[in-house]
């Protein structure tokens, strides 16, 4: 943790920061700054110097309970904060960028990396968007759908298993973290079942999904969800009763509905203000509407309200999950992959030296007995299929709010621009609202209701 | 929900009759077009941009003027050595879906007629505010003139029976074959209240690429801005505080667009070097 005296007055973020540097050069007219800390004893005497009470502090990039690599930049006055902006970028990556230069079918393998804790979301987004550029929405197998919603929903009790365990831990209840952990394993191990790794799947493909889920994963699937909700009685147990955690919790990072609504945040924040938004049920897509499941709200708009809803909504995903696993189950075994060779790879994926490739089988058969199914593999593989020009949107509700994909095809194998409005680069923005006024240790509370995922927010 | 581009008065521009597959109208008229020596055929070049402005009528004011992305010579992504394939000849101009026409078909009628009303009760004329109305792919986009972008979005946001309530963001493209307009911010808009959702388009130039702040209105558009600012060089007039979000304060260049280099370096697998991404060949 650095701090520096606050000179100048509060102005763009980062004047806090700058003011502290000195100009050490000019290099081409452009001014090079040098920002340094120092022990607090200096920092103290130097604001006693200058006579100024305000202190900026600067909480991470590395800082254990900011989630990542954020940077809040608070300015302090005794234990109060007095202004909150927060520093992003640190783990921009240039995904967006370079998805401009893979071909469709390789975007997921890319937007997969984005919110590496909710990495399903992202993939089926972007799949949805290029099947709506391509038009083959209703062409996409019933099989397809109900293992995207199932991993989704999976994904979300994972995901959601994430934020109670580190908002525990940052509040030093190590025990919420390590069951939460745990409890998140049994998940991440259905990952590996049905996809192969535990996270940066490049599962869910433009049409389908890559392969169909090996034979005994729904039992072993209906099992974990045992295990899952014992762990989740465990969680809700630690957390909701426990008056200590309640204490740091309850009236703790407030933002009101209309607050929400202003700054576009969404997820269980805005469903903790009272307004039960949710895609699934509000623009449904994957057939989520023919699911039985209920979206709970509350209207406290606190943090431990949001703790609440993320247990509740975890319960309504096992819901879902038991009900994709019913439909799986009394479903024939068939395609997973739209029927259109001209999009579909001609893969049979088989696990090899080197991870998971086509089988040998395979490659034997297009080697040796078809040239032209070898060639179409060839040109498939490497040149990609063409996608209409147009542009697209599409949302669906991630588990930290909405995530939108705009997709714009300029008629080529690759996408022109793809830009993912993620959930948590947006609710950052209430981190201010959240924190300004309170105290310091409130600030890693609100931070973790809001539980951003910086993956995703700098992509 | 497919639509016919339609061009009007546009004699000397090439008409798509079908916006399938992009290709659209494949201008043959006018002799050979030089090729274009790319290394990415993602990026404007001087003969790619020459051989797009062929395309583009002469009255830069038009109102339904086509939306030309990109024009493409040859097939296969093979600029080195001769023209084995036979295909070398072709050129393909590739628009974006053009302007539609009523019916848009679903709420989207509703939502034009609405906001033309709520415009029109402002002083602002319908036409004078959107240049166009495209519906494609069951989405409604407006291309709103940026002089009234804050109009509109606050005529979407306010009327009880538009009521976009929910700014979902700002995102940029850029089109360096759309001579004049090559910036385009995109603002996605949701209401909560009717279900709805709409899109506004706003194209604006490299040489003078501002556009009126949203943050007035939709407070979360903030940063969103702030990346588009970062990563296109739209410049968001009035914004509260535009500086860069994702890269350094100090980078120079916007690195979304077109004509930034991806950068990168070859790397071996299992004894072969694959050349970095932004040099292998493009199909498109």
């Amino acid at each position: 943790m650095s701090a520096t005296t606050h000179g100048a007055s509060a102005g763009a973020p980062g004047a806090g920061f700058r003011a502290a540097g000195s100009i050490v050069g000019e290099d081409d007219g452009v001014p090079t700054f040098e920002a340094g800390g120092g022990d607090w004893s200096q920092i103290a005497e130097e604001a006693a110097r200058l006579g100024e009470e305000r202190i900026v502090v600067n909480m991470g990039p590395q800082h254990p309970s900011t989630h990542g690599v954020l940077r809040l930049m608070l300015e302090i006055d005794g234990e109060t904060v007095t202004e909150a902006r927060c520093g992003i970028g640190y783990l921009h990556t240039g995904i967006e960028k370079n998805m401009e230069y893979r071909t469709w079918s390789q975007g997921p393998t890319f937007c997969t990396r984005m919110d590496y804790l909710a990495p399903f979301f992202q993939e089926v987004a972007y799949c949805l968007g290029v099947e709506k550029l391509l038009g083959i929405t209703d062409d996409v197998p019933e099989r397809a759908t109900v293992i995207r919603v199932l991993m989704m929903e999976l994904n979300r009790i994972s995901s959601h298993l994430v934020a109670l365990a580190t908002g525990g831990n940052e509040l030093g209840a190590t025990t919420i973290m390590t069951q939460g952990f745990t409890a998140r394993e049994e998940i991440l191990k259905i990952f590996e079942l049905v996809t192969g790794l535990r996270m940066n799947h490049a599962y869910v493909r433009p049409g389908g999904v890559v392969q169909d889920i090996p034979p005994g994963a729904l039992d072993t699937i209906r099992e974990s969800l045992g295990v899952m909700r014992g762990y989740m009685r465990q969680l809700e147990d630690l957390m909701l009763g426990n008056p200590i955690y309640k204490g740091r919790t309850v009236g703790v990072g407030h933002l009101s509905l209309s607050g929400c609504m202003a700054l576009g945040i969404t997820g269980p924040v805005l469903r903790s203000a009272g307004l039960p938004y949710d895609l699934r049920k509000a623009d449904p897509y994957c057939g989520y509407e023919t699911y039985d499941f209920d979206i709970p709200t509350s209207t406290d708009a606190d943090s431990f309200s949001r703790t609440v809803l993320r247990i509740e909504e975890s319960y309504q995903s096992m819901r879902i999950v038991e009900q994709c696993l019913e439909r799986l189950q009394a479903m024939a075994p068939g395609p997973v992959m739209v029927a259109d060779k001209k999009i579909a790879w001609p893969a049979q994926l088989a696990i090899g030296s080197d991870g998971m490739g086509n089988s040998l089988d395979h490659i034997k058969t297009i080697m040796g007995t078809s040239m032209e199914a070898l060639i179409h593999h060839f040109k498939l593989v490497t040149e990609g299929f063409r996608v209409p020009a147009g542009q697209v949107f599409q949302a669906v509700e991630h588990p930290r709010g909405i995530l939108g994909v705009h997709l714009v095809s300029d008629g080529g194998t690759r996408p022109y621009r793809a830009h993912f409005r993620d959930p948590s680069f947006n609710n950052l923005q209430g981190v201010s609202l959240m924190c300004e006024g309170g105290q310091v240790a409130d600030v890693v509370v609100a931070v973790a209701a809001l539980d951003p995922v910086l993956g995703g927010v700098d992509r | 929900m497919s639509e016919t581009p339609r061009s009007e008065g546009t004699a000397d521009a090439a008409v798509p009759t079908e916006q399938k597959d992009a290709a659209a109208a494949a201008k043959v008229g006018g002799g050979v077009v030089g090729t274009p020596a790319a290394d990415t055929p993602q990026t404007a070049t001087e003969a790619a941009l020459e051989a797009g402005s062929q395309n583009i009528p002469a009255n830069a004011q038009q109102r339904t003027r086509l939306e030309v992305i990109d024009v493409r010579t040859g097939m296969f992504g093979a600029t080195q050595g001769g023209d084995t394939s036979g295909y070398g000849g072709l050129v393909r101009t590739i628009a974006m879906p053009g302007p539609s026409e009523r019916p848009y078909g679903g709420y989207f009628d509703e939502v034009v007629d609405l906001l033309a009303e709520v415009l029109g009760e402002g002083g602002t004329a319908f036409d004078a505010a959107v240049e166009k109305v495209v519906v494609d792919r069951e989405e409604l986009t407006l291309f709103v003139r940026r002089e009234h972008l804050v109009a509109v979005c606050r005529a979407l946001r306010d009327d009880p029976d538009l009521r976009f309530e929910l700014g979902l963001g700002v995102s940029g493209v850029h089109y360096p074959h759309d001579e004049g307009r090559e910036l385009h911010a995109v603002y996605h808009l949701y209401s909560v209240t009717h279900s709805r959702r709409v899109r506004l388009e706003v194209a604006v130039g490299e040489a003078d690429p501002h556009v009126p702040t949203t943050v007035d209105v939709y407070p979360g558009h903030d940063w969103h801005e702030r990346e588009t600012w970062d990563f296109f060089g739209i410049v968001f007039d009035g914004h509260p505080g535009l500086a860069r979000i994702q890269m350094p304060d100090d980078w120079p260049g916007h690195p979304q667009r077109k004509d930034y280099p991806l950068g990168g370096i070859p790397v071996e697998y299992k004894g072969a070097h694959i050349p970095p991404p932004d040099t292998r060949r493009s199909y498109s």
